[in-house]
């Protein structure tokens, strides 16, 4: 009940909340606490979160460190047996204490050489994923939000039918003929699969947005606000975009990882004509003539790909619990009172 | 607004109107795309040809002229039935119409893969929820999800295959003696009573279906699985409950019937996305389906091949959806077709 007055209070924004001000920085902490819990509670998400964040430090470290170790050191800078294009004796050597992923064909170590490909793939999955959301979201709010106006229902239309005529290519084929037909106009072709990789990805969250602003503009609370007068982009930021930020967040961390497939794809494919790129799907590619013999020199690449996707799917999986105050609540009083009400056990008691 | 055939004939009809602009859009699209990028195919069709040749090939082709006549002439052409010409001046429409039956064959075939193992695992994964079982099951399926399907068919045609002894290239392993008159191999070979070639046909079948099910797998395995724990609180799994049946019989003959009419939705969008990855399945087996075809079209600047396939995949994906929501109304009578 106060949890409800204090909400309706804050939205009519009449006399101040009776609440003192150390419970809104126990809130702050409540939320880190019971994120911390929901991720905690479930041991794969748990795996993906740390996962990630390893990833994302070894690409930050990858990209980062050897420029600034060069200036520092000169050219002897590789502290860590990381050294791509460092060549060796050992040529096509299998997986051995040294080398853990084995040498290529000029004994370059396969490990370094799949870690100094991860700021591309990663960056590239990040990239494209963001550039989608912006644009789909943008749109998808548009076509959501300001329906009621016959300029603002055109407009919702017009939307609408240009996302549905991008559905209706499947992901890979427009994907793939985009990269094509736009890597023979531009003359740099990692641009030319962002811009198509875009191009084919926006559309499913104009829909996704959409959909949330639909449901969300029905909302009690929106209508409180505007009775209380509050400002049309007010409600909009705060309580609008507020509330797509975790659907958005989930969405967009799965899709990251399939951008990732997708854009290795590509790569696979040849389509990413970079001499000597380090690229896990062209890797892939350059080395399948190989097999079965030199299998180590597929199986790196490809699983760079797995762990990362498969990672990121983790945590996006999980992260619908912990974005949802609902099941993060649910998950900390859970841990607090430690009886563990599992599903499970939950749906065991329906059955007596 | 009912349920009655008219209904559904009136339902069927407004959903194929839909789809016109959309196809509409689609062509303009990949017209302008295709013709954007390369406004000549004709030096990469012939590099070492002379300028006499070359200009003979833009006049046939009409690529010297500008965008809106060639776009006017592609159109007046597609709405008589003309869906333009290759590379080499043959008609696209049949090499459409004879890759599209393998793809169609593979797609269903991994559906069907799919379905078997993605409801089983869902029903497990549902009935062991938040135990090992169920974060196994998880992991399996994101697997699917994390591999990418290029990695999974290699993998499966250079360690699998030889293990098992299935053959990795092509739909028949010598060509076959009777007419293929559908153009799916199994179904071929069916029709014509030949039953060691029905047995080929499938070995050839079996793993590109799968490596195109392991990917969509987790789709189906997670629908049954979250419309199964949906399902379980209910009434009537409850009152089954209290009759004293046993676990296993509430679990697969009350709970799990009742979800599969949220699994069967999703079908839809699953087989548009089966579709697309048929590309690079396609590839990697040597299937002769569209997508291997539209991979060509698109290496050999076939414009005309690859808008025909885009058309058609667009229809696929209509088609697709239409089909999963006849079906939801024939599974759940509270559906009404409007």
């Amino acid at each position: 009940m106060d949890a409800d007055r204090e909400t309706v209070g804050e939205v009519l924004g009449s006399a101040p909340v009776p609440a003192p001000p150390t419970a809104r920085r126990a809130r702050g902490s409540d939320v880190v606490y019971e994120s911390l819990r929901t991720l905690a509670a479930n041991p794969l998400t748990l795996a993906g979160f740390v996962l990630v964040v390893i990833l994302t430090v070894a690409a930050v470290l990858v990209e980062a460190l050897p420029p600034i170790t060069a200036a520092v050191l000169g050219h002897a800078w590789s502290i860590l047996p990381y050294a791509p294009n460092s060549i060796g004796p050992l040529i096509n050597s299998p997986p051995n204490a040294q080398h853990w992923f084995g040498t290529d064909e000029l004994g370059r170590d396969v490990l370094s050489r799949v870690v100094a490909a991860l700021p591309l793939d990663l960056g590239m999955g990040v990239a494209i994923t963001v550039l989608s959301v912006g644009i789909g979201a943008g749109l998808g709010l548009v076509a959501g939000f300001w329906d009621e106006s016959r300029l603002g229902r055109a407009l919702s239309a017009v939307i609408l039918r240009i996302t549905d005529i991008f559905l209706a290519f499947p992901t890979l084929v427009l994907a793939i003929a985009l990269t094509a037909i736009l890597g023979k106009s531009i003359n740099s072709p990692l641009t030319a699969v962002i811009v198509a990789l875009t191009v084919t990805w926006w559309p499913y969250y104009v829909r996704i947005v959409r959909g949330e602003v639909l449901v969300i503009k029905h909302m009690g609370y929106i209508y409180a606000a505007r009775i209380a007068g509050l400002s049309e982009r007010r409600i909009l930021v705060r309580h609008v975009l507020r509330n797509l930020l975790e659907p958005l967040t989930v969405y967009a961390t799965l899709d990251i990882g399939t951008v990732i497939v997708t854009f290795s794809t590509i790569a696979f494919v040849g389509l990413i004509s970079i001499p000597n790129l380090l690229e896990w799907g062209t890797m892939v590619a350059t080395y399948q003539s190989n097999l079965p013999a030199d299998y180590w020199l597929v199986l790196a690449p490809g699983l760079a790909i797995f762990v990362t996707v498969l990672a990121l799917s983790l945590l996006g999986d999980g992260l619908r619990d912990v974005l949802d105050p609902r099941t993060r609540r649910a998950f900390a009083r859970e841990a607090q009172t430690s009886t563990a009400p599992e599903p499970a056990a939950a749906m065991a008691d329906v059955g007596e | 607004m009912g349920r009655n055939l008219s209904d559904l004939g009136f339902f069927i009809g407004a959903r194929l109107l839909q789809l016109i602009p959309v196809l509409i859009g689609v062509i303009v699209l990949m017209f302008l795309f295709t013709h954007l990028a390369v406004s000549d195919p004709c030096a990469s069709w012939y590099p070492h040809a002379k300028k006499a040749v070359l200009d003979e090939c833009r006049s046939y082709y009409g690529f010297g002229q500008p965008l809106y006549l060639q776009f006017g002439r592609y159109a007046v052409g597609l709405l008589a039935g003309n869906w333009g010409t290759d590379q080499f001046g043959a008609n696209v429409y049949p090499q459409i119409a004879q890759s599209l039956p393998p793809t169609v064959e593979l797609v269903l075939a991994s559906l069907l893969v799919m379905i078997v193992f993605g409801i089983a695992l869902g029903a497990v994964a549902a009935q062991y929820a938040g135990r090992w079982p169920d974060h196994l099951i998880r992991v399996f399926y994101l697997s699917g999800w994390a591999a990418p399907t290029y990695l999974v068919g290699i993998l499966l045609a250079i360690f699998v295959a030889p293990a098992l002894g299935l053959p990795t290239g092509g739909a028949f392993s010598n060509n076959p003696p009777f007419p293929q008159r559908t153009n799916m191999s199994v179904v071929d070979a069916l029709l014509a009573g030949n039953l060691p070639y029905t047995v080929d046909a499938i070995d050839h079948l079996v793993l590109p279906a799968i490596a195109l099910a392991f990917l969509n797998l987790g789709i189906i395995t997670r629908m049954t699985r979250s419309s199964m724990l949906e399902v379980l609180p209910l009434d009537f799994v409850k009152s089954a409950r209290m009759k004293g049946i046993s676990e296993a019989a509430v679990l697969y003959r009350h709970a799990l019937r009742n979800s599969l009419i949220t699994t069967t939705t999703i079908l839809g969008f699953t087989a548009s996305g089966l579709l697309a990855s048929t590309v690079v399945v396609e590839e990697i087996f040597r299937w002769p389906g569209i997508g291997e075809y539209s991979f060509s079209s698109l290496v050999n600047n076939n414009f005309s091949g690859l808008i025909g396939v885009t058309i058609v995949f667009a229809i696929a994906v209509v088609v697709a959806n239409l089909a999963a929501d006849i079906l939801y109304g024939v599974i759940d009578p509270r559906v009404e077709w409007r």
